[in-house]
C-alpha cells in the first residue's frame, strides 16, 4: 500500500525534476502508442526529437522551431500569469483569432498603400483585438461574477464563426477568384512580418515572445503586482487582507493574456500563415495551456517548454511524412505529456510512503 | 426568406432530439458536481464517446450496442481524470482541461478510418396509438429510444438524489468531504463512481450526435456541446429538472437557428451558428448572481491526512 504524506514545503528538486520525468514517461508511453499503430517506436521517437535538431535536414527545421515556438510562448506566458492567481483564461484560441482578424483588417484597410507605419498599426490593432476579446470574460467576471472559464471558451466558438464570416465576406480577396480567404499579407511589403535575419526563422513575433518572457520575469520577481498574483494563487484570503484588489487583478491577468494571444495571432497572420482563412487557427491557444503547465508557470520554464512543444510539432510533421504517423497521434502525445506532468506533480507536494495503511 | 417553411410542430419535435446530447452530458456532470468534483473534461469524454459508439455501432450493426460502447468509452476515459484528481491529487481544472485536449486527439486518432462511413440507423420507438395523437403525437411520441432514456436518467438522478440513502451520501460528500470522511464514508470511492457515471452519460451524449443527429464521424464534431453542458449545470443551480428545462431551451435555440438557416433568413449563417454560444454567455451572466447552491466542496482536493 502506498500512502501520501504532505511535505511541509514543496520540494524544489522535485519541481524541477517532474517536467523531465513527464517527458521521459511520455516518450515511453508514446512509443508504446506508436508501436500499437504499427510503427517502430524507437525510430518514431528519434524522428520526433532528434531529426529536427540534429538530423540531415536540421538546417531547414531549426528555424521552424522559432516560428512554431514563438506563438506558443507568447500565449502561454500570458495564460500562466492568470493561472498563478487562479484566473483561468481558457479562450486564448479565440483571442488569437481576434488578434489576427484585427491585425489583418488594419493592414488590408490601407492596401495597396506602402508606408512604414502600417506594421506598427497592425501590432497595435492585433494586440487590442485580443485584449478586448479577453475583456468580455474579464468584465463579466468582475461585474457579475460569471465564470471566466466557460465564457472565454464560448467566445472561442464565436470567434471561429467570425473568422469564417470575414474570410467569406469583409476581408475576402477581391482578386481571389471567389475562393474564401483574404489577400496574402506576405505579398504586401508594409504588412509582411518578414524574417529579421534571413533563414533564421526569427521574425518580430519571436522578439515579442522574448520580451514577454523578460517582462513576466521582472513582473513576478520585482513588482508589487507580481507579488499580488503569487499571493492570490497561494493564499487567496491572505491576499485579500493584504490589500490586493481582486477585480483589478482579474482584469490585469485576462487583459495581458488576451493582448499576448492577440499579438501571437497577428504575427502569425502577417508572417508564416500570410492570410486570413476559414481554418487559419491551428489550436495554438489550446496547446499553450500545456506549455504553461509544462513550464511550471515560470517564465524561463515556459520558454523551454515552448521549445519542446514546437519540437513535437515539427518532429510530428516529419514523422507524418516519413513514417506515415497520423497527425492526431502527435495531439495524443501532447495530451499525454500534460497528464504525466499533472500526475507526477504529486511528488512535489507529497512524499510517497510505502507500507500498510494506518487505520484512521 | 420564407418563414412558412418552418413547421412549428416539426420544430418542437426536433427540439427534443436536439436537446438530448446536452441533456445527457449535463445530467452526468450534475451528479459529478454534486459529489464535489468539477470535471471540465466533458467535451473530451463526449467526443471519445461519439467515436467509440460510432465504431461499435458500425461493426455490430446495432446502434443500441453503440450507445453501450459509448458509455463504456466515456467512463473509461473518465478514469484518467479519477486517477489524476483522486489518486495523484492534481488540480481539477487543469486535469479536466487535459482530459478534453487528450480526448480530442484520441478521438481523431480512433476515427481516422471512419470518415465517410455511414452508421446503422436507429429506428424510432413504436409507441402505437400514442404517436397518432394529433399535434402531441409527433412532438412527444415519435422519437428514438435514447430521447426517452435521457428523460428516464434525469428522473432517476432526481429521485436518487432526493429520496435514497445513496443520494444523501453523495450530497454529503459534495457538501463537506471532511465531515463525510469523519462519518466513515469512502469519499474517494463515491467520487470515483460519480465521475464514471458522468463519463458514461457524456459518452452517450456524444454518441447521440455521431449516430443520430449528424449520422457520420467528423473530427471535433461535438463543437462545444460539452462546454454548453457544463454551463447548463450552473444554469440549473445543480437541480436535475432545471437541467431538463435548460437543455430544451438550448435544444430549441440550436434547432431554430438551423431552421432559420434552412429558410434562408437574411442574417448570415455564421451569425446564426454562433447564437447558441452567445445565448449561453447571456444566461450565465443572468444566473451567476446566485452561487449559493453550489456544493460546498466543489473543486477542492480531498486528502485524508490522518
Amino acid at each position: 500500500m502506498i500512502r501520501l504524506d504532505k511535505r511541509p514545503q514543496p520540494s524544489r528538486a522535485m519541481a524541477l525534476a517532474t517536467p523531465l520525468l513527464a517527458v521521459l514517461a511520455t516518450m515511453v508511453f508514446g512509443g508504446a502508442l506508436f508501436a500499437v499503430l504499427g510503427k517502430d517506436p524507437v525510430q518514431s521517437i528519434l524522428t520526433i526529437f532528434w531529426q529536427p535538431l540534429f538530423g540531415e535536414f536540421a538546417f531547414y527545421y531549426r528555424p521552424q522551431l522559432l516560428v512554431k515556438g514563438a506563438p506558443l510562448v507568447l500565449i502561454a506566458m500570458g495564460l500562466a500569469l492568470g493561472f498563478r492567481a487562479g484566473i483561468w483564461n481558457i479562450g486564448a484560441e479565440g483571442q488569437y483569432i481576434m488578434g489576427a482578424i484585427c491585425g489583418a483588417a488594419a493592414a488590408l484597410a490601407f492596401y495597396p498603400l506602402e508606408a512604414w507605419w502600417i506594421f506598427p498599426l497592425m501590432v497595435i490593432c492585433g494586440g487590442l483585438g485580443g485584449f478586448l476579446w479577453a475583456m468580455i470574460p474579464g468584465l463579466l467576471k468582475v461585474k457579475f461574477g460569471t465564470n471566466e472559464i466557460l465564457v472565454s471558451l464560448m467566445l472561442v466558438y464565436v470567434a471561429e464563426q467570425l473568422l469564417s464570416s470575414v474570410s467569406l465576406g469583409l476581408l475576402k480577396n477581391p482578386q481571389g477568384y471567389g475562393f474564401p480567404g483574404s489577400r496574402n499579407l506576405q505579398h504586401y511589403a508594409s504588412a509582411h512580418n518578414a524574417e529579421i535575419i534571413t533563414g533564421s526563422g526569427m521574425h518580430w513575433g519571436v522578439v515579442a515572445a522574448l520580451i514577454a518572457v523578460i517582462f513576466a520575469y521582472v513582473l513576478l520577481t520585482r513588482h508589487r503586482l507580481g507579488f499580488a498574483i503569487r499571493v492570490t494563487g497561494e493564499a487567496p484570503r491572505a491576499a485579500k487582507f493584504g490589500g490586493v484588489n481582486p477585480a483589478r487583478l482579474v482584469l490585469f491577468c485576462l487583459g495581458v493574456s488576451g493582448l499576448l494571444a492577440g499579438l501571437a495571432g497577428m504575427f502569425e497572420v502577417a508572417g508564416p500563415a500570410g492570410q486570413i482563412t476559414i481554418d487559419f487557427n491551428v489550436g495554438y491557444g489550446f496547446t499553450a495551456i500545456i506549455v504553461a503547465f509544462l513550464g511550471r508557470l515560470h517564465p524561463v520554464g515556459i520558454l523551454l517548454a515552448g521549445g519542446l512543444m514546437a519540437l513535437t510539432y515539427i518532429g510530428g510533421d516529419i514523422a507524418q511524412s516519413q513514417l506515415g504517423l497520423p497527425a492526431a497521434a502527435i495531439q495524443v502525445f501532447q495530451g499525454m505529456l500534460l497528464f504525466f506532468l499533472l500526475a507526477l506533480d504529486v511528488l512535489t507536494n507529497y512524499r510517497l510512503r510505502f507500507g500498510a495503511a494506518e487505520v484512521a | 426568406m420564407d418563414l412558412s417553411v418552418i413547421n412549428p410542430i416539426l420544430l418542437l419535435a426536433a427540439l427534443m432530439s436536439a436537446a438530448t446530447p446536452i441533456l445527457l452530458a449535463a445530467t452526468g456532470e450534475l451528479v459529478v458536481e454534486r459529489s464535489g468534483v468539477l470535471n471540465l473534461g466533458v467535451e473530451g469524454m463526449m467526443i471519445v464517446g461519439a467515436i467509440a459508439g460510432f465504431i461499435v455501432a458500425v461493426h455490430t450493426g446495432s446502434p443500441a450496442l453503440g450507445f453501450i460502447g459509448a458509455a463504456i468509452g466515456g467512463a473509461v476515459l473518465s478514469l484518467l481524470f479519477v486517477f489524476l484528481t483522486q489518486v495523484a491529487l492534481a488540480n481539477q481544472v487543469a486535469s479536466g482541461l487535459g482530459l478534453t485536449l487528450f480526448g480530442l486527439g484520441l478521438s481523431a486518432l480512433m476515427g481516422q478510418s471512419y470518415v465517410g462511413v455511414k452508421p446503422p440507423r436507429m429506428a424510432d420507438m413504436n409507441l402505437g396509438p400514442l404517436s397518432d395523437i394529433p399535434v402531441l403525437g409527433p412532438i412527444l411520441f415519435s422519437h428514438d429510444a435514447m430521447v426517452y432514456i435521457g428523460l428516464l436518467i434525469v428522473a432517476g438522478v432526481w429521485a436518487t438524489l432526493k429520496y435514497t440513502r445513496a443520494g444523501l451520501v453523495l450530497r454529503a460528500v459534495g457538501e463537506n468531504h471532511d465531515a463525510a470522511h469523519a462519518l466513515g464514508y469512502k469519499v474517494k470511492r463515491i467520487r470515483t463512481l460519480a465521475v464514471m457515471f458522468g463519463g458514461a452519460c457524456a459518452g452517450m451524449g456524444g454518441a447521440y450526435i455521431s449516430l443520430i443527429r449528424v449520422p457520420q464521424w467528423t473530427e471535433g464534431m461535438t463543437a462545444g456541446v460539452g462546454w454548453i453542458a457544463l454551463a447548463l449545470v450552473v444554469f440549473a443551480s445543480w437541480k436535475p429538472w432545471r437541467v431538463l428545462l435548460g437543455a430544451y431551451l438550448f435544444g430549441g435555440i440550436t434547432q431554430l437557428q438551423l431552421n432559420l438557416q434552412g429558410a434562408g433568413v437574411a442574417i448570415p449563417v455564421e451569425y446564426l451558428a454562433m447564437s447558441p454560444y452567445i445565448v449561453t454567455i447571456i444566461v450565465l451572466v443572468i444566473l451567476s448572481a446566485d452561487k449559493s447552491r453550489a456544493p460546498g466542496s466543489l473543486g477542492r482536493i480531498f486528502h485524508a491526512s490522518h
